[in-house]
C-alpha cells in the first residue's frame, strides 16, 4: 500500500509542533500511517469516530476545555460534516483545525472518490473556510503553523487538503 | 415525571459540575433553575452535545462532565454510545431525557422510541458499562448520584412528559454563555482543579 511513510511523519510532526494533543479520526487509506503515529503517541489523545460529525463536537469540548485539537478525515467526511461545522464550530466561534485527504482529484482511480473530489473545494468555499493545499513536503510545517494561527485568530474553522502528490506513492 | 421535576432533582449535582445540554426544552429548564458558569447550552447541531461533552470528558480528566441530552437528538448521532463506549471516560455521564416526540415540533411527530427503540439498551449494547432507565424523578436522581459516586461512564435515561416549559427564551447570548465556559473552565484549571493540561502559548 503506497501510503506515503515521509509524507504522514511530516505531516504528524507539524501537528504536535503546533501543540495539537487531541486529533479526532476516522481512518481512511491515506491516513493510516497518520491513525498509527497518534495511537502509538503516549502524548496524544486519539479519539476514533463513528462518523465525521461527532469529531467536531470533539473538537470544541476539548478547546473550550484548553486543548489543542485537530480533526483528520476523508473528503466525504468533510461532506458529512457539513452542518456541525456550520452550526456548531462556526456558529460558536471555535477554532477548528481540519486536516481533509484529498481523494478524488487527478490520479485518482477509484470512481466512487471522484464525485466528491470534485466539490470538495468549492464546498470550502461556500462554507466561507479558508484552506491551503498540502502538496508539497516543505511546505507542511508552515502550512500547518499558518492554519493554526488563522484558526485561532479568527475562531473559526481552517482547512488543510492533504494531495495525493504528499501521501501517496504513484 | 416531568423533565423539570427530574432536573430539580439532581440540579445540586449539576450545579458543581461541568454540564453540556441540547437545544431546545432542556436547556430552558435548566437555565431557569439557575445558570452556572460550569453549563454550556448546544443550540442547534441537534445530536452533538454528547459529543461536545466527551470532548471536555477526555480533555480534562480531573473534571466531572455530563450531558443532558434528548431523544430526538441523541437519535440522530446513535454512533456517539460507541464512541463513548470505546474510550469509556469514567468522568462522563450522559443522561438523555425521552419523552419520545419532538416537542419543538409538536407533540404529535413522535420519535422512534414511541414505537419501541430503548435508548438505554442501545446504549449498553454499545458498550456502556452503566446504564439505566428512570421513571420517577427520585430514581433518576438516585441513579445519576450513584453514577457519579461510581465514576463509571454511564447512560442514564429518564422517561418524562411531553411538556416544555412556556418559552425557550434564555436571556444569555450563545457567544456570551461560550466564552463564559471557557473561561470558566480555564479557572478550574488555574484553580489546581487535577493535573494542568496544555497551556496556551500568549499571543
Amino acid at each position: 500500500m503506497p501510503v506515503s511513510v515521509e509524507g504522514s511523519r511530516l505531516v504528524y510532526d507539524a501537528l504536535k509542533a503546533c501543540g495539537v494533543r487531541l486529533l479526532s479520526v476516522l481512518p481512511e487509506t491515506w491516513l493510516v500511517h497518520l491513525v498509527s503515529l497518534a495511537d502509538e503517541d503516549p502524548e496524544m489523545t486519539l479519539v476514533r469516530l463513528a462518523k465525521e460529525e461527532e469529531g467536531v463536537g470533539v473538537s470544541v469540548g476539548a478547546h473550550l476545555a484548553g486543548v489543542r485539537s485537530a480533526m483528520l478525515m476523508q473528503n466525504h467526511g468533510l461532506l458529512a460534516s457539513v452542518n456541525a461545522i456550520v452550526s456548531l464550530a462556526q456558529l460558536y466561534r471555535v477554532p477548528l483545525l481540519m486536516l481533509v485527504s484529498y481523494r478524488g482529484g487527478f490520479g485518482e482511480e477509484h470512481p466512487w472518490q471522484t464525485e466528491g473530489g470534485a466539490v470538495t473545494e468549492d464546498l470550502l468555499h461556500a462554507l466561507r473556510v479558508p484552506y491551503l493545499l498540502l502538496e508539497r513536503p516543505e511546505e507542511v510545517a508552515a502550512r500547518l503553523r499558518q492554519a493554526q494561527n488563522l484558526a485561532e485568530a479568527s475562531l473559526r474553522p481552517v482547512a488543510l487538503l492533504l494531495c495525493r502528490g504528499l501521501m501517496w506513492e504513484d | 415525571m416531568l423533565r423539570l421535576e427530574a432536573m430539580r432533582a439532581i440540579y445540586p449535582l449539576l450545579a458543581e459540575r461541568v454540564v453540556v445540554t441540547n437545544m431546545g426544552a432542556a436547556p430552558a429548564e435548566l437555565f431557569s433553575l439557575g445558570h452556572q458558569p460550569g453549563f454550556f447550552y448546544v443550540w442547534h447541531s441537534m445530536g452533538l452535545a454528547s459529543s461536545v461533552a466527551l470532548g471536555i470528558a477526555l480533555a480534562r480528566p480531573e473534571l466531572q462532565v455530563v450531558a443532558l441530552d434528548g431523544d430526538g437528538s441523541v437519535l440522530m448521532n446513535l454512533g456517539t454510545f460507541t464512541t463513548m463506549a470505546r474510550y469509556r471516560p469514567p468522568n462522563l455521564l450522559h443522561v438523555v431525557f425521552d419523552n419520545e416526540v419532538l416537542l419543538s415540533v409538536g407533540r404529535s411527530f413522535t420519535t422512534a422510541t414511541a414505537t419501541g427503540s430503548d435508548l438505554a439498551a442501545i446504549a449498553a449494547a454499545a458498550g456502556v458499562p452503566r446504564t439505566a432507565t428512570c421513571r420517577t424523578a427520585e430514581s433518576f436522581a438516585h441513579a445519576c448520584a450513584e453514577a457519579l459516586r461510581a465514576a463509571e461512564l454511564a447512560v442514564l435515561v429518564a422517561k418524562v412528559e411531553p411538556q416544555g416549559p412556556a418559552s425557550y427564551f434564555i436571556d444569555l447570548h450563545l457567544l456570551e454563555s461560550r466564552f463564559q465556559f471557557e473561561r470558566h473552565l480555564r479557572g478550574l484549571r488555574a484553580a489546581g482543579a487535577g493535573a494542568p493540561a496544555e497551556e496556551r502559548t500568549a499571543p
